[in-house]
């Protein structure tokens, strides 16, 4: 396991990746999860991330969101640790205060929408601008309610999550993420638990985020066809490493390692 | 003498008897509410020294006799110079050791709200203690408020041991009656009555209609 002093204090580069994961490693008991993950996004990437259950997509994007801690390596956004924080010189595990101060780059997007049953669509938007951003209500509920109107739903703002459908949810969820305004957006499988049916009415606010807007996107997926369309880059995942990246023509169309090969062919075989 | 005879003659005492129970029912169950958030957020606590110090006061008021916490917080804490006054012993003995009972429901609340809750919570990076009052707490509170019912029921038949350090509740009245008069048959079937309908017309209708309001205030229906 890599120690967190090898790693430097700030990634320099003009403009440095805006994450990067340097020889992360994750670990539950003795299970390893994550092995010596290495991965660079741009600013502005579309990567998607496939492969089959279990290989540990999820926990990618769970410790860029900081809902997990890492047990080896480091995690940088926009040039500076995010897993961790100088001190003397060197490169010490983050404190709480430091994980608040680093998280507000990031926005995530869940399976399940995680919208809060208490609050209305509008609320739940505003809950964040208002409370962590400090915004005052005016100005919180102009940013929100226009993003509601970009996700098409702006008359069902006054609803609450209950009395509405899984494609409405989460694409409320995603306007609650962005009303942030964050640098990196995570999606992880945010169509998985949603009825064929609306599955393309979410497909089509992030296809629309990732045509107008600048922002960095890592997304979990299976719908390879999806994936296909909207990446700039698409990595395997196979048994916690990354077992093959490159631009979507070639891992779909050309995909060199077998693995990859199998997956693709088993999913293929699957619709 | 008939019940209509006796409780012609005896209703003023019985009711204001009734009136020192509803008062001692209502302050112990407001100081029972706060410690039971105290406690229960306290068990929950990440710091071992507060959540020791929860587990014990929970282990302590549940473990051992109402009766006897009644007596020592009346009897036992003015000989170490705490002297409190009949009437405050007995709804703070009532409260607090309702509130052991208490904590265990908010904490047990508060972990049936779904892990979802405080991810998403911390995704927009909201501070801990207000994922924990603005996010968790609302809806730990629809989760729990069932268990509050019975509780509270618990909570007023609790009240009549105050009578045992002579405040002048409605089970103390009772007493008195029944000490002048030995119509006990009387005395504390009306008693029971009314500790019955307090419990069925008012509490339990309350705690029935702060679900359903809550339920709708939260949009959880
Ligand atoms: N909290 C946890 N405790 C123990 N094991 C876990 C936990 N979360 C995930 N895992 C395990 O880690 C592995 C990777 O999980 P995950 O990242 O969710 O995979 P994926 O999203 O690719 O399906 C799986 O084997 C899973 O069982
Ligand atoms: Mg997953």
């Amino acid at each position: 396991m890599t120690q967190s002093f090898d790693h430097p204090l700030e990634i320099t580069g003009t403009p440095p990746p805006m994450v990067s994961f340097r020889n992360v490693c994750k670990a539950y008991g003795s299970l390893v999860v994550l092995d010596n993950l290495n991965l660079d996004i741009n600013a502005g990437e579309m990567v998607s991330i496939i492969g089959p259950s279990g290989s540990g997509k999820t926990t990618v994007l769970r410790m860029l969101m900081t809902l997990e801690q890492i047990n080896g390596g480091v995690i940088y956004v926009d040039g500076k640790p995010l897993t961790h924080m100088p001190k003397h010189g060197k490169l010490v595990p983050a404190n709480q205060r430091h994980l608040r101060q680093r998280r507000v780059d990031i926005g995530m997007c869940f399976q399940h929408f995680n919208l809060f049953p208490h609050m209305t669509a509008l609320e739940n938007c505003m809950e964040g601008p208002v409370q962590v951003l400090g915004m005052r209500k005016p100005e919180a509920r102009a940013r929100c309610e226009e993003l509601l109107e970009m996700v098409g739903m702006i008359d069902k703002k006054d609803q609450h999550p209950s009395r509405l459908s899984g494609g409405q949810q989460q694409r409320v969820a995603i306007a609650r993420a962005l009303a942030m305004r964050p640098k990196v957006m995570l999606f992880d499988e945010v169509t998985s638990a949603l009825d064929p049916e609306v599955i393309g009415e979410v497909t089509e606010v992030i296809r629309k985020l990732v045509s107008e807007h600048n922002l960095t996107m890592l997304m979990v997926t299976h719908q390879m066809g999806f994936a296909r369309d909207i990446s700039d880059r698409v990595c395997f995942f196979y048994g916690g490493k990354i077992e093959e990246q490159g631009p979507p023509s070639q891992i779909f169309g050309n995909p060199e390692r077998e693995r990859t090969q199998q997956f693709l062919s088993a999913v293929r075989e699957a619709i | 003498m008939t019940i209509v005879e006796f409780l012609s003659t005896y209703w003023p005492r019985l009711l204001t008897g009734t009136g020192v129970t509803i008062v001692q029912f209502f302050l112990a169950a407001f100081l029972g509410v706060a410690i039971s958030l105290v406690m229960g957020l306290l068990k929950l606590s990440p710091n071992r020294m507060l959540r020791g110090f929860a587990i014990s006061y929970i282990e302590f008021f549940r473990g051992t006799s109402l009766l006897v916490q009644l007596f020592w917080i009346f009897y036992v804490l003015p000989l170490f110079g705490v002297s409190i006054d009949k009437f405050t012993a007995g709804y703070v003995a009532v409260g607090m050791n309702i509130g052991g009972y208490g904590a265990e429901l908010v904490r047990g609340g508060i972990l049936s709200v779904r892990k979802g809750q405080w991810e998403a919570a911390l995704a927009i990076n909201l501070s801990p203690a207000k994922r924990m009052w603005r996010i968790i707490l609302p809806q730990a509170l629809v989760n729990m408020l069932p268990a509050w019912g019975n509780l509270m029921i618990e909570l007023l038949k609790a009240t009549a041991l105050v009578a045992l350090i002579s405040v002048p509740d409605l089970m103390f009245e009772a007493r008195q009656i029944n000490g002048s008069t030995f119509l006990s048959a009387q005395v504390f079937g009306t008693a029971l009555v009314i500790y019955y309908l307090l419990a069925r017309f008012m509490i339990t209708p309350f705690m029935r209609w702060l679900e359903r309001f809550m339920a709708r205030k939260l949009g959880m229906v």
